[in-house]
């Protein structure tokens, strides 16, 4: 197995506050990751040093052993999928001019590329081909966060980063898009790094599971481990949701 | 009806001077609108150099436009070029402070996503800023274009063409109705602008996805 993603030591601050210290990750390729954790304990954070929205103020990250400080972060992004809640689409742009968003940044493409690409992400997302020329507020919440995963794997990434993908929308909707991403990604076995501050949506997606408090990595394992051997109370108490 | 007799009367008069008028804001427009945009944009992206030019072109807006064109003509003379350049001074603020906001005021969330897309900083300006900054923008750009308009009446006091010379020439001969037709074609001129302007801005809010 190849190391896709390695977090070495990393602290990271805030002006004077230390939100992530010493935190060291690997995540290996083909993995789907799942970082949970209460609100504020450095989820967003520790996710954005991957793909450079965060720099270290200690330590170092590399991606596909390159390291962040000294690649063209701007391409190296345009190869990293990210998704976060809320789907945050770009309103002034229909549902296809968003799809195809992220490729369009380094080409130019034809019309009919462009529709062809839509389409085939519209299917994998299982929303209708009579989206693409809507805007994102003509949408449901549930539309919009399918739409925000078609954009960030339009491209064909073989990284896939995801900020509490489906926090802002309903259970159902929810269930849904949990077995289409499982599905994705067994599909296409993309590196998924995903973060959530549900339980059940870490053991139901997670092939690994790592837990944060407070700026660190508290406990790491699958499923089974973490059920097995909680390191402590919080641990426990995190897992009996 | 003397108004309209008027009018019919002098129409070759009153034609050259809508001509005239129409050259003159839609020239000041223009070069406003290139300026202030291209300076919105610049300072757009520093916050200090952004306080000082919105001071100033503040600054220079309550100036009175009579004494604005005063101060010109020993730069720049009388005629249709100094009422230009003054009213293309007054143009610039409403131009500049909607580019400026519309530009600083897009959700740093989204501007967030587009930078972990991999957007670089010029894409991130042309393909997100601005095109969601465009309907302030155009609603600066409507604003600015009738107050010209409006404006521009008052360069005839420095030998310039337009309507003006009419309400001019009315107000020197006492002639009342000549100064109230001059004045009224002003207004339908700023109106109709006005009206065509708002069609245009429906119709970029619209592609916008916005209303
Ligand atoms: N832009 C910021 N400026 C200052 N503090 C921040 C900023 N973003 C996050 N923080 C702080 O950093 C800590 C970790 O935040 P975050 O990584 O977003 O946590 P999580 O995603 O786990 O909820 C929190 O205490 C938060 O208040
Ligand atoms: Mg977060």
């Amino acid at each position: 197995m190849s190391k896709v993603i390695e977090i070495q030591g990393c602290t990271a601050v805030y002006g004077r506050n230390e939100v992530l210290s010493r935190v060291s990750l690997t995540v290996e390729k083909g993995e789907f990751l799942v970082i949970i954790g209460p609100s504020g304990c450095g989820k967003t954070t520790l996710l954005k040093m991957v793909n450079g929205l965060m720099t270290p103020a200690e330590g170092e990250v590399l991606v596909n052993g390159e390291r962040l400080l000294e690649c063209d972060l701007t391409m190296l992004r345009r190869r990293i999928g990210y998704a976060v809640q809320g789907a945050k689409l770009f309103p002034h742009m229909t549902v296809m001019e968003n799809i195809c968003y992220v490729p369009g940044l380094s080409r130019k493409m034809t019309k009919g590329e462009k529709e062809a690409l839509t389409c085939k992400m519209l299917e994998m997302v299982e929303l209708s081909p009579d989206l693409a020329s809507r805007f994102p507020r003509q949408l449901s919440g549930g539309q919009q966060q399918r739409v925000g995963i078609a954009r960030a794997i339009a491209s064909e990434p073989d990284i896939l980063l995801m900020d509490e993908p489906f926090g802002a929308v309903d259970e159902i909707t929810r269930k849904a898009l949990q077995e289409e991403l499982s599905a994705l990604w067994q599909k296409t076995g993309i590196t998924v790094l995903f973060i959530t501050h549900d339980i059940g949506e870490a053991f139901k997606l997670g092939s690994r599971i790592v837990v944060m408090k407070d700026g660190v990595i508290w406990q790491e394992g699958t499923q089974e481990e973490l059920m097995s051997a909680p390191r402590d109370e919080f641990v426990k108490r995190l897992i009996s949701k | 009806m003397h108004i309209i007799q008027i009018l019919w009367d002098r129409r070759d008069f009153f034609l050259t001077c809508l001509l005239e008028h129409i050259r003159i804001s839609l020239t000041a427009a223009v070069c406003a609108g290139v300026i202030g945009i291209l300076t919105g944009i610049l300072i757009s992206r520093h916050k200090r150099a952004a306080g000082i030019v919105l001071g100033i072109i503040n600054v220079v807006y309550t100036i009175p436009s009579i004494s604005l064109l005063g101060l010109l003509i020993p730069l720049t003379g009388i005629g249709d070029k100094t009422a230009v350049i003054a009213l293309t001074v007054y143009g610039l603020l409403p131009i500049v402070r909607n580019t400026y906001t519309g530009l600083t005021n897009v959700d740093a969330s989204i501007l967030e996503v587009s930078e972990g897309l991999g957007t670089n900083q010029r894409q991130i300006m042309t393909r997100i800023r601005i095109p969601m900054a465009l309907p302030v923008i155009i609603s600066g750009f409507r604003n600015m274009v009738v107050m010209i308009i409006a404006m521009s009446g008052i360069a005839s006091f420095i030998g310039a063409g337009g309507l003006g010379a009419a309400i001019y020439r009315g107000i020197t001969t006492y002639n009342m109705t000549l100064t109230a037709a001059g004045s009224i074609l002003i207004a339908v001129f700023a109106l109709l602008s006005d009206w065509m302007l708002s069609k245009a801005e429906r119709m970029v809010n619209r592609r916008y996805g916005i209303e």
